[in-house]
């Protein structure tokens, strides 16, 4: 099938609101490639920074490179508005990942006046789309990159058109149109290196390097080399791959595109007469509501992921809030989702409460899928628990705000409150598996695996009260000498008694350190030096004093 | 059922081969009814089972932890067996939860909530949490009401839920501005550097067995109210008394904290009423919790 693909290179840098002529490098943070360099702007690459570098490595190359971190949301998010500029050619677009989309030509491409003239117009609508600001979950933007040059972004994109997605990806990133019937031609110079593009919605590293190798070893160094061997030979020696990778290098489809057509409107609405203030009327309506929904989607053969509950009141605020409800029963999950919602709207904080009555309510079914019910685990998997605990942190997320309820994770680090950090929850993740996602098994917590090197790291245990706000302390000896730490990580003296914010002197029976640390000493702005001592006082507290810029704080205590 | 009948008819064919005792009280094991009294107790760590008389945790009831040194550290281990055998267990109100020392005890993190909470929505948020999770630690606010706790401890038997409402103790008085477990964005009232009076005598009527001299006659006798005022009889009360000792510091700075001795004292209503006292390395040197040997 003939296949325009629309690439934007190095994505993450430009969903990330860097410019290309800054050195950046974006770093991974999932499982499989931590810590290494996933894409890296123009100029980085002109100084050696390339894909798949550690982070040291890439900042030992080009000094003055800036790293972020990773953040897949906000790409997917930013790349939605060059999706959505494409799509005013054809509703049939394909987004591959985030940086990549794919539609088939057949149609737009005889209305347009042909394959070139296509693409020069896909160029030219994702060039002119304005690249939405990073999200603030992101590092903040550069200083020059405020938010009135915000809308200034564009994606610098490029097309390509051939038969066959492998070969439209591998046209895009030339920027060429291949003439239809002869990707095969096209394809037969590329080194196999090029395998790594077989699958376009995958990281482009994912798997396909090895058998790559393995080809070049074997004596076939271009795509042509593997299409001139016979199918059957390669399906035997390699399975299911080497017939795929066959297919591919002969310029044949791999699988048709799939695209998204536009859904049908789902939706429903009731309004309100007269207003609801109160929350039972609302919820009464909400049930018929929901049941019409449920009836709707079923009637389908459809399942939603998502519903988006919306209200509008009569002077004509909308509040607008999304539930996950990915494997739950729909109708009485909504009633009880919606109740919890306007719940939250009308009782909740005077910030969020709207003026007036409730005048409309709209319950916009989102990530519509065919309904192929839903098989429980046999061994693990989502226990009833951990539905029970998604569905109570989702009520808690619509009484207070999404951030206000929060899960543990582990990251690395050499203080207490460093180690264990806590990022909001999200019901749906949390429910969906035992472990919630942003939970990552501590290195070495247990799990048998050595624990990442911490120099200066506080050996276990660990303080069991760690305080947010730092709270002044003195530590002096009877004599009444103040306790430093020298350039060395040595006291100047035993510390003898502390007092606490001010409080009486107490005496101390025992202490240990110090354990000093000096993180991040090749960049000024965020460098910290301290030096950390335990001390037990003679009231039987254990307490973790650190020493930085010369004052002594109470960062913990062993409660 | 049908599991119960079909060992029924292994009964039989046992017996008519042969009278084996033994085949017989493997019988038993089998036909014994599933949902056994055991299953309304939430597990708790070995070394803290001397703690309880039935052994664990009863679904649906209220424990406080209140006390000198070791008080958090206590909270949070109650938690580790349960939420280590599959529960959730959640946290509100807390300003300062020492999560990694959570960890080492043996709470398994993923399956840990926090929520904060306002003050004036603090019971809504607990009686939440106590639908979802088999136990919440709460954080208390300046002050519960009687009727809200009440109303939770309602909730908690009705939903097989534990609570355990941690006191705020003003660790070390004149008091940091978020001493310690209590509650957060109540900035303003949550220096309890005095109790009022009226506090206090609260405090005296809730646990009136509370040995109150234990911290008297120390240097800087910090006379800290036991615990923040759960207004309403606890189903258990544990106390850490102020035995605590460290080992690990060889003086000089040398060595680190390794291992604390804390006694715990437990009484309560009940089936709980006669007091119980044992003594734990809590933390052990391990990280975890230990029993340690007797006074």
């Amino acid at each position: 099938m003939r296949t325009l693909v629309v690439w934007c290179p190095d994505w993450p840098v430009v969903a990330a609101g860097r410019d290309a002529d800054a050195p950046v490098a974006v770093v991974a943070t999932g499982a499989g490639a931590r810590g290494r360099v996933v894409a890296c702007s123009v100029a980085a690459r002109a100084q050696g920074v390339r894909r798949g570098l550690r982070r040291r490595e890439a900042e030992g190359r080009c000094p003055g490179l800036e790293v972020i971190v990773a953040d897949a949301d906000g790409e997917a998010r930013a790349f939605e508005a060059v999706a959505g500029a494409v799509a005013s050619l054809t509703p049939r677009v394909e987004v591959l990942r985030p940086g990549a989309l794919a539609l088939p030509t057949r149609g737009p491409s005889r209305y347009f006046g042909g394959d070139a003239a296509l693409a020069t117009r896909a160029a030219a609508l994702a060039d002119a789309a304005p690249v939405p600001a990073p999200g603030t979950r992101g590092s903040p933007p550069l200083p020059g990159a405020g938010t009135e040059d915000a809308g200034e972004r564009r994606a610098r994109c490029r097309v390509g058109v051939a038969d066959g997605l492998f070969a439209a990806v591998l046209a895009a990133r030339r920027g060429l149109v291949v003439e239809p019937g002869t990707s095969a031609a096209f394809l037969a110079p590329l080194p196999v290196a090029a395998l790594d593009h077989a699958d376009p919605s995958a990281d482009p590293r994912a798997g396909w390097g090895e058998l790559a190798a393995l080809f070049r070893r074997l004596g076939l160094r271009t795509l042509g080399d593997v299409a001139a061997v016979p199918p059957a030979t390669l399906a035997s020696r390699f399975g299911p791959a080497g017939a795929r990778v066959s297919r591919l290098c002969r310029g044949l489809d791999d699988r048709p595109p799939r695209p998204r057509g536009p859904s049908p409107d789902l939706s429903v609405t009731a309004e309100l007469d007269p207003p609801a203030i109160q929350v039972e009327p609302a919820a009464f309506v909400a049930r018929s509501l929901a049941g019409e929904l449920a009836e709707r989607l079923a009637s389908r053969g459809l399942a939603c992921a998502r519903v988006c509950i919306e209200a509008e009141t009569e002077h004509g605020e909308t509040l607008l809030r999304r539930w996950r409800t990915e494997g739950l029963v729909l109708a009485p999950a909504l009633v009880e989702r919606t109740r919890w919602q306007l719940d939250g709207w009308c009782n909740g904080t005077a910030a969020l409460r709207p003026s007036g009555g409730i005048a409309v309510l709209r319950l916009v079914p989102e990530e519509v899928t065919a309904d192929r019910g839903r098989q429980l685990g046999f061994w693990g998997g989502a226990t009833a628990a951990d539905e029970r605990a998604a569905r109570g942190i989702a009520r808690l997320q619509g009484l207070l705000g999404p951030e206000a309820v929060t899960v543990p994770r582990h990251r690395g680090g050499r203080g207490p409150a460093e180690q264990v950090v806590l990022v909001p929850a999200h019901a749906h993740l949390v429910g969906g598996s035992t472990k919630n996602p942003y939970f990552r098994a501590r290195d070495g917590g247990g799990g048998g695996k050595a624990p990442a090197p911490w120099p200066g790291r506080l050996p276990s245990p660990s303080p069991a009260l760690v305080h947010a706000d730092a709270l002044p302390v003195e530590v002096e000896t009877t004599s009444g000498e103040a306790v430093a730490v020298t350039g060395r990580g040595l006291v100047t003296a035993a510390p003898q008694r502390v007092s606490l914010a001010g409080g009486p002197w107490t005496g101390v029976v025992a202490w240990a350190g110090p354990w000093p640390v000096d993180e991040r000493w090749w960049d000024p702005a965020t460098r910290t030096r301290r030096a950390r001592i335990q001390v037990v006082t003679s009231t039987g507290d254990a307490h973790l004093l650190a020493l930085t810029a010369g004052r002594w704080v109470l960062e913990a205590t062993y409660d | 059922m049908g599991a119960n009948w079909r060992s029924l008819q292994w009964a039989g064919m046992a017996l008519a081969r042969t009278v084996d005792l033994d085949a017989l009280r493997q019988v038993g094991e089998w036909a014994r009814p599933v949902a056994l009294a055991g299953e309304q107790l939430l597990p708790v760590l070995g070394p803290l089972t001397p703690l309880f008389p039935e052994g664990g945790l009863r679904r649906g009831s209220i424990v406080t932890v209140e006390g000198g040194p070791g008080a958090t550290s206590l909270a949070l281990a109650l938690g580790a067996a349960a939420s280590a055998s599959g529960s959730w267990v959640a946290g509100v109100g807390l300003v300062s939860p020492g999560l990694l020392a959570a960890a080492e005890v043996g709470v398994a993190l993923e399956r840990v909530v926090v929520a904060q909470a306002p003050p004036h929505t603090w019971a809504t948020v607990v009686a939440a949490l106590l639908d979802a999770v088999d136990l919440v630690w709460a954080g208390l606010p300046p002050r519960v009401s009687a009727g809200d706790a009440r109303r939770l401890a309602a909730r908690a038997r009705e939903r097989g839920s534990v609570l355990v409402p941690l006191g705020r103790h003003p660790r070390w008085a004149p008091g940091p501005p978020a001493g310690t477990l209590g509650d957060r964005g109540d900035s303003a009232t949550s220096i309890v550097r005095n109790p009022s009076p009226g506090v206090a005598s609260l405090q005296d009527r809730v646990a009136p067995g509370a040995p109150a001299g234990d911290r008297a006659g120390r240097p800087g006798g910090r006379a800290r109210p036991a615990t923040g005022g759960w207004p309403v009889p606890a189903d258990v009360r544990l106390r850490t008394v102020a035995s605590a000792s460290w080992i690990g510091p060889a003086g000089d700075g040398a060595g680190r904290l390794e291992a604390r001795r804390v006694e715990v004292v437990a009484a309560g209503r009940g089936a709980s009423a006669r007091e119980r006292r044992v003594a734990l390395w809590l933390p052990a040197a391990d990280g975890g919790v230990a029993p340690a040997a007797g006074p």
